[in-house]
């Protein structure tokens, strides 16, 4: 499945080597050491779909283990797309 | 009998960020650290009225200390400020250090240290981010309110900073009565070192309140600001300080909140903790670095943040329609104008401020702070925005050794 912004969610994905998550009570403070960009992930569960892309062969993949629901599914390819758009999550070579 | 305190609301569970940092962070977004009073100009509206240092200044190992506990609360970078930081002799030294310890570092400088060579030095360092101030586009209106001579300070280190290959260094602006008329040459001037403009807003803090009446945008500039910001807003930085203007319409970009002990905070030269830059005085004062639990205990525990981090509910600007768009404007200006901190900012551009500044009661001095570094002497290139003269040299050779000499 492909969003609007070309984000591919059945493609493999992971953080970012260079970007740190701080949790916070409401999800989590992103930041990006290389371009100095500072981003905010919502809620927990974004924060546990972002640290577990690297685990799972796909965005959807991880998506599904994270227990995200259909209906919820849509804002949370969003909400990743804007993150591989801000370079803060990046395509893995291997699934 | 115990008396019962009210109880605090409860963080909510989703909805907007901006909701969300009402409540406070685990650590600062971004926490401002003045390294020392010391400074060489004495600007008339000094906002920590800096110029002398204090003996009780944090050592470098105990500035190192402070860096490593930020590494460890992920605060991912600082702004260093003073005074003049650069006159510390281990500026160079902390920045490294901090750099190396993942805790990024924007400095804000008169420029006076930036020779070329140190020009060289930042634009070999990564993660590194400097703002050169200057208050007005040309000499006359900066040198009025930052001394003789601190316009070519400053620009001399924008020209070596730009001859270095320096990337993204910043010429940081103070708006007020003489310069607001000034954005598009401060513009200009910005673009021509290819350097970012960042203006931010004059508050009446340390000796800025000595001048706040006669410096402070009047309400014509403010809203010509706000129009300069919604054309010129995504290539100029303002540190958010701008949101009090957001009550004209179209909220500005950024964080439209008070973030004083909340997502922002202040260590000062002695590791004091302060709510907020423009807060420095004792009613804001959460605790010191130098007390067991260091500055995570002061962040995650003090009374005083706590009280901060809760939603306004109660006053006047709660009525206000545009309430949710200002949040009821700085906390620091209200404060040091004697204004409740629940009413309208003084600044209010839909004019409730002058109201409420036009009703205070003249028997009730404004609040000042006991924290004062002032220079006690001369300075040399003193500002004379105030109609002080000059001070004129004592002996004719200290102005120059051949000053009145007949070479003939």
């Amino acid at each position: 499945m492909t969003t609007a912004v070309g984000f591919d969610l059945d493609l493999p994905w992971r953080k970012a080597s260079s970007v740190a998550l701080r949790p916070e009570p409401f999800g989590a403070l992103v930041y990006h050491f290389g371009n100095r960009k500072l981003s905010f992930l919502k809620s927990t569960t974004l924060v546990a779909v972002v640290q577990a892309l690297a685990d799972h062969p796909s965005a959807a993949a991880t998506l599904t283990a994270c227990g995200v629901t259909e209906a919820q599914r849509p804002a949370y390819a969003k909400a990743l797309a804007d993150l591989a758009r801000s370079q803060m999550i990046e395509r893995r070579e291997t699934p | 009998m115990t008396a019962v305190l009210p109880a605090r609301p409860d963080r909510p569970v989703g909805g907007r960020l901006v909701d969300q940092f009402e409540y406070g962070l685990d650590a600062p977004i971004c926490l401002t650290w003045e390294l020392t009073y010391a400074c060489n100009l004495a600007c008339v509206h000094c906002l920590s009225s800096s110029g002398r240092r204090d003996p009780r200044e944090l050592s470098t190992a105990e500035a190192e200390a402070v860096i490593d506990e930020l590494q460890r609360m992920q605060v991912f970078y600082v702004n260093v400020g003073g005074g003049e930081p650069t006159v510390r002799p281990d500026f160079w030294h902390l920045l490294d250090y901090a750099i190396g310890h993942d805790v990024g570092v924007k400095f804000s400088t008169n420029g006076i240290k930036l020779d070329k060579a140190r020009a060289a030095q930042l634009a070999r360092t990564d993660y590194v981010d400097v703002q050169i101030s200057l208050d007005g586009a040309t000499a006359e209106v900066n040198d009025a309110v930052r001394g003789t001579g601190s316009f070519a300070t400053a620009t001399r280190a924008l020209e070596n900073l730009a001859e270095a290959g320096m990337k993204d260094f910043k010429v940081s602006v103070v708006v007020t009565r003489e310069n607001a008329g000034q954005l598009d040459e401060f513009k200009a001037l910005t673009d021509s070192y290819g350097a970012q403009l960042r203006i931010t807003r004059f508050r009446p803090s340390g000796r800025g309140a000595d001048v706040w009446d006669r410096l402070h945008p009047t309400q014509q500039q403010q809203r010509d600001l706000y129009a300069w910001l919604l054309a010129n807003g995504e290539s100029v930085l303002t540190g958010d300080s701008f949101f009090h203007l957001s009550a004209l319409g179209e909220a500005l970009p950024g964080l439209n909140l008070c973030g004083a002990g909340r997502v922002v905070c202040l260590i000062d030269p002695v590791g004091d903790v302060y709510a907020c830059p423009f807060a420095i005085h004792e009613q804001f004062l959460a605790g010191n670095v130098r007390s067991p639990g260091g500055f995570q205990q002061v962040w995650q525990h003090s009374e005083l943040f706590a009280d901060l981090r809760n939603p306004q509910t109660g006053g006047a600007c709660t009525k206000c329609a545009h309430f949710d768009a200002c949040r009821g404007g700085c906390m620091a200006a209200k404060f040091f104008t004697g204004l409740p901190l629940d009413g309208p900012d003084p600044e209010c551009v839909q004019g409730y401020g002058e109201t409420a500044l036009a009703g205070r009661d003249l028997q009730l001095a404004t609040p000042r702070s006991h924290i004062d570094h002032s220079h006690t002497g001369p300075v040399r290139g003193q500002p004379t925005l105030l109609g002080i003269p000059s001070i004129p040299p004592a002996k004719i050779c200290d102005e120059s050794p051949l000053a009145g000499v007949e070479l003939r």
